[in-house]
Parts: C-alpha cells; structure tokens; sequence
C-alpha cells in the first residue's frame, strides 16, 4: 500500500533567546494509507513538535515531508491551512469545542472555511455525529454532554472534511477508562471501515494496544518503529462489567 | 456572502454572550453618534435661521446709498448732500437689465396718532414695488398703488406692531390715522417679519407713498426736490446681483458725471456682505461642534478597539481551533472586524435614534431651530462604521497572526 505519510531527515530546531535547541534531529519513516500508528515517546522527547509538523502546523527546519503526495515543507502559512482543511483531522486532548455552540455546529466549523454551502455542512455535520453515535444529541451544547460525548463530537469535527489522516493528541488523556476504550474503538471503526489513517500521539500503554503499529520517539530520534497486533477495542468493550449507558449530563 | 452572513452570525452572538460588555463598549459611540447628530443639528440650525433672516429683508437686495462728499477737504458724512433722486431710481429700473425693479425710500421718525393711543416708529416713503422688493404680504387690506403715489394720496400701510400699538385686536383698515397733523387713512397690515439679523424689529414701521411722505410729512428739500434718501433695488436672481451693482455704478457714474479717477458720491451695499459673516460664524460653530462630538467618537472607537483585545485574548484557544481546521489568516481577520463593525454600526444606529430625540428636545426646550440632514445622519453612519474598521483592525491583525500551536495551548 502506498504511504499517505513520508517523513525524512526531519529537522526542528527552535531557538530560546541565543540558545539553539534541537528537538527533532533528523527523523524519518513512512506511514502506510490506512494503518493506525501510535506515536509514543516520554514528555521533551519531541512528540508534540512531530505532530504539530505531521498536522501542517509548523513547519520543519528541514527534511522533507510527503502528505498525500504534497510536499508540505515549503508551503506558507495560507497554504498549509489549506492543506489542514482539505487533509487532516484534529483530535484534542481538551476537546477544544466552541463553548455555546452546539454539537451540530461545533462539528460544522471546518467546513466554514470550505466552499460548502449551508445545507451540505449541515448535512455533513449530521452524517458525521451518526457515525460517532451521537444522534439525538446534535442541538446540545458542549456544557450539556459529558467529557466522552465532547470527544465523540471533536471526532465527528475531525471526520467532517472527509480527511486523509486524523491527528489525536492524547486523545483519552483526559477520560476514564471505560470511556477511553468507547473511544478508541470509534477510531478502530472509522479507520476499519473508512480507511482514514489514525495517528495517536500518547503515552499511555493501554492506548497503544489498540494500535497496529507503534513509533517510539526519544530525544528527537526515531528510537523504534514496529508493527503489533492490536486489539479489538469494541471486544474489550464487551468485555467490562456492564455499566448504566452514559446519560446526558445535565440540561 | 455566505461567508459574510456567517461571520455577522458569529459576531452577534458574540455580542449577545457578552451582554452588558457589549453594551457598555456601545455607549462610547452612542454618545459620539449622537453628539455630532445632535451638535450638526443645533449649528445647521443657526445657519438655516441666519439664511432665513437674510430672506426676510429682502431676496437679492441692494441698497443704493447717497455718498459722502467733500466740499474744500471737509468730508461731508453720507446723505449730507443731496446726490440721490427718484429719477436715478427711476433710470436704473429702466437702463439696468440685472435690475428686477427699483424703488427710491425716504425715512425719518414720526410720532403716529390714533384716538386716544400714539407711537413713535419710522415713516418709510415708498412705492409698491417696495412690496416686491422687501418680499412684504399683505395680513390684511391692500397695499397703496401707483395712481396713490401720483396723486399724492393720504394713505398708509402699517407695521404689525404700530398695528398693535394702536388698534390692539381691531382692523386697522379704512381708519383714520394721524402723522405729523396729517390724517391718513389705513389701506393694510403688513404681515410680520419679525426680527432682522441686527435685532430690528422689521414690523415697527408705517409705509407711504413716497410723494405723500416728502411733500406732507418730511417736508420738501428745496434745493432737490427729487432727493431720496437711499435707493432700494432688486436683482433679477442671487447670481445677478454683482452683475447689477456693476451697471448701476456705471450707470450713475455717468448720471452724476463723475469723471475717471474721482470718487463715487454713492455707495452701493448688498445685504448678503453684510450678513455673510454671521452665517460664516455660524458655519464655523457648527464644525466645530462637531469637531468636538468627534472626540468622543474617536473616544468610543478606543474603546471597541479595548474591548476586542481582550475578547480576541479571550479566544485565543478558540482562535487557535480555527486555525487548525484550516481557516486562513483573512478567515480571522475579517471575522473580528466584521465582529468590530457590527459592535460599533449597532451602536452608531442606536445614536443615531438617540442624537435625533436629543436635538427635538433641545428645539423643544432650549428653543434653538435644529435640522438634522439626511447627510449628517447617513455621514454619522459611515463614520461609525469606519470607527469600527480602524479601531477593529488592530486587534483582529492581532488574531489572524497568532500561531495556531501557541494559541492551541493557551490557557
């Protein structure tokens, strides 16, 4: 299978005050179209810098990076935004939902900044937080649904502008457990049936098993890449003792 | 357009979350709007009724003076020799063709009887074409006419106020007046004028024919016979006027047979000189009046560009979002002016409102004519808007150059 991503020799160097500091010093591999890749590495070891730069938000120092057959490096500003519109999904730790708006236009905002007209967002939106399993909740506010409801919403976010590769930085950092697996098996289906590349950015071991393949950074270097066998999140689901269905928090 | 109507989406209800903030920013343009609506109005107002004062002595008026002369180096003051006459009237009505109508006057203070009530007010001699001249109506009778003024005929035309002051509510007309032992008989009321620009009082006057007035009450200068004392004129139309005051110099150089070089022993004044100076000053206070309510609109624009700092700081995580989902530079830039505009147009409309009852109180209470011009209030408009645009544009630069990463992880 082609590579939807290709990075080499990836270079970033940030400069505090005199002091050069060189957090990526030269990384590259490839990721395969389709494949769910855990990107794993201890705090400082130049994770979040790889995302920012796999997700169009900053630019290398230098090295090349191929996404989707675009050679994204020397793009400006304008260009890599327009390469995150049309390309990438993000999915954020905090969720990052605009706070009284609701989940349908949350789920909306990327294709505010794409030539769609208001009936197709809207259409979009909706088909999107179907495939999250949010139906019924499309007209509340983010103060209205719990933290996983939030996370199902910035995914359907993330999904509406149909891209190649969905970016979550810590994803289930801030769920319990229980909610942390509803939510990897929504990327286990999406990436399953949809063949969206999923990249997890995490340190948690009990993300990375439902990964098929594992790239562990480490002091700006590329320390291992391999592929595991994952596990089925939705079986582990089953799995757990059985727990009242998440209800609508409060309204 | 769609993009547009979105941006004004979002920047309403960010206005509404924001409620009383909002409003408050508001009210530094309400009250700019709203002064200048208001001040414009009070000095339009003064300039319309200076303008309207200038009408009330006469459209296009010029006033043919004797002048001074000198007789062995003594300099004689105006109307001290007698240089003007009903045949200069008579030749300029005739030989000028800027020259409507012209009419020769005679004046002088006259104590007026009637029964039991007299009054002292000036005695003007005229002929009917003073009515035309002086744009005068009739409130009731007639005014005198020609054949009266051939005639000699012993009748008058009064002010309103001599009117008042001798008739009280009664018709003056076909009474029977006494003016230096002449009777008189009233032929009309003249409708008021009321005050000149200098604070005359334009009604306190009875009008005669001119032969009456010299021969029975002034008395007849023996030397001239046909001496007036000044020469009232109208120009055919406001653009005629220096027209007109060129042909009649020339015309009574050559009567009076002034040669090249010598003074005139006439002095010709249009009223509009006169007054053009007030109705400058007038114009100058109303600018700066205006100047001054734009202060305070520039004051109410510092304020919408504070409060957009802060809710562009506010937002930056939100900003930050939008960024990572692909908005582009001028995405943001143009919604946190759009949102800069809406704030500061919401707030120039309700001045607007506020500026148009300040200044019907202010006509209502203060007595002062306002006139609040479609102009100002539509130059009020834009200008408000153009507060929102330079005021929005720094903060909303601000937010369109934040580095998403930055702004992603601000807490």
């Amino acid at each position: 299978m082609p590579a939807v991503i290709e990075v080499k020799d990836l270079v970033k160097d940030y400069r505090l005050g005199e002091v050069p500091v060189h957090v990526l010093k030269g990384i590259s591999f490839e990721i395969e179209r389709g494949s769910f890749v855990a990107i794993m590495g201890p705090s400082g070891s130049g994770k979040s810098t790889l995302m920012n730069i796999l997700g169009c938000l900053d630019r290398p120092t230098s090295g090349t990076y191929i996404l989707d057959g675009v050679s994204v490096g020397e793009l400006n500003r304008d260009e890599l935004a327009e390469i995150r519109s049309e390309k990438v999904g993000f999915v954020f730790q905090q969720f990052n939902l605009l706070a009284r708006t609701s989940a349908v236009e949350n789920v909306e905002l990327p294709l505010m900044y794409t030539n769609a007209p208001a009936h197709e967002r809207r259409e979009r939106a909706l088909r999107a937080l179907k495939a999250v399993g949010l139906e019924g909740l499309e007209e509340h506010q983010p103060s209205q649904l719990s933290g996983g409801q939030q996370q199902r919403v910035a995914i359907a976010r993330s999904l509406v502008n149909n891209p190649k590769i969905i970016l979550a930085d810590e994803p289930t950092g801030a769920l319990d457990s229980r909610t942390s697996i509803e939510i990897m098996a929504i990327f286990q289906r999406l990436n399953r049936e949809s063949g969206i590349t999923v990249i997890v950015v995490t340190h948690d071991p009990d993300v990375l098993v439902y990964a098929d393949r594992k790239v562990q950074i480490k002091d700006g270097r590329l320390q291992l890449t391999e592929a595991i066998t994952r596990r089925d999140a939705q079986k582990d689901l089953e799995r757990l003792p059985a727990e009242e269905p998440e209800r609508v928090a409060s309204t | 357009m769609n993009k547009l109507l979105a941006s004004i989406r979002i920047a309403l209800r960010a206005i509404r979350v924001n409620g009383t903030r909002s409003a408050l920013t508001m009210l530094g343009i309400i009250i700019g709007v709203a002064a200048v609506i208001a001040m414009v109005g009070v000095g339009s107002g003064a300039t319309a009724r200076i303008q309207e004062q200038i009408q009330s002595i006469g459209s296009n008026l010029i006033i043919v003076l004797p002048g001074s002369t000198s007789s062995n180096g003594v300099r004689l003051g105006s109307g001290a020799v007698v240089t003007l006459t009903e045949d200069d009237a008579k030749a300029i009505a005739e030989n000028c063709p800027s020259v409507a109508v012209a009419t020769p006057t005679v004046r002088g203070g006259v104590q007026v009887v009637f029964g039991n009530n007299n009054w002292a007010t000036i005695a003007q001699g005229v002929t009917p074409d003073y009515m035309t001249i002086r744009d005068y109506s009739m409130m009731s009778g007639q005014f005198f006419t020609t054949q009266d003024v051939d005639a000699a005929a012993k009748t008058a035309v009064l002010g309103e106020t001599v009117a008042t002051n001798l008739f009280a509510n009664s018709d003056p007309t076909g009474q029977v007046i006494i003016v230096k032992n002449v009777p008189f008989t009233v032929a009309g009321v003249l409708t008021p004028k009321g005050q000149s620009p200098s604070g005359q009082d334009q009604d306190d006057v009875i009008l005669l024919p001119i032969s009456t007035a010299k021969q029975k009450v002034f008395g007849v200068n023996k030397a001239n016979a046909k001496s007036v004392g000044t020469v009232m004129v109208q120009a055919v139309g406001p653009h005629a006027i220096d027209q007109a005051q060129q042909e009649m110099e020339a015309l009574l150089r050559e009567r009076h047979r002034i040669l090249p070089g010598q003074d005139d022993d006439f002095t010709i004044r249009n009223l509009t000189e006169v007054f053009s100076a007030q109705e400058t000053s007038a114009r100058v206070m109303s600018i700066l009046l205006g100047a001054i309510a734009s202060v305070s609109l520039i004051v109410g624009g510092i304020g919408i560009m504070n409060i957009m700092l802060v809710s562009v700081t506010e937002r930056t995580r939100e900003i930050g979002l939008r960024l990572a989902v692909g908005a582009k530079m001028r995405d943001i830039l143009s919604q946190f002016l759009v949102e800069a505009i809406t704030l500061s147009l919401l707030g120039g409309m309700v001045g607007i409102v506020v500026g148009l009852a300040a200044s019907l109180l202010i006509s209502h209470f203060a007595k002062w004519s306002t006139q609040v011009s479609p102009l100002s209030i539509l130059m009020a408009f834009l200008f408000s808007a153009l507060v929102g645009v330079f005021f929005g544009y720094y903060p909303a630069r601000k937010a369109a150059f934040m580095d998403p990463i930055e702004a992603l992880r601000y807490e």
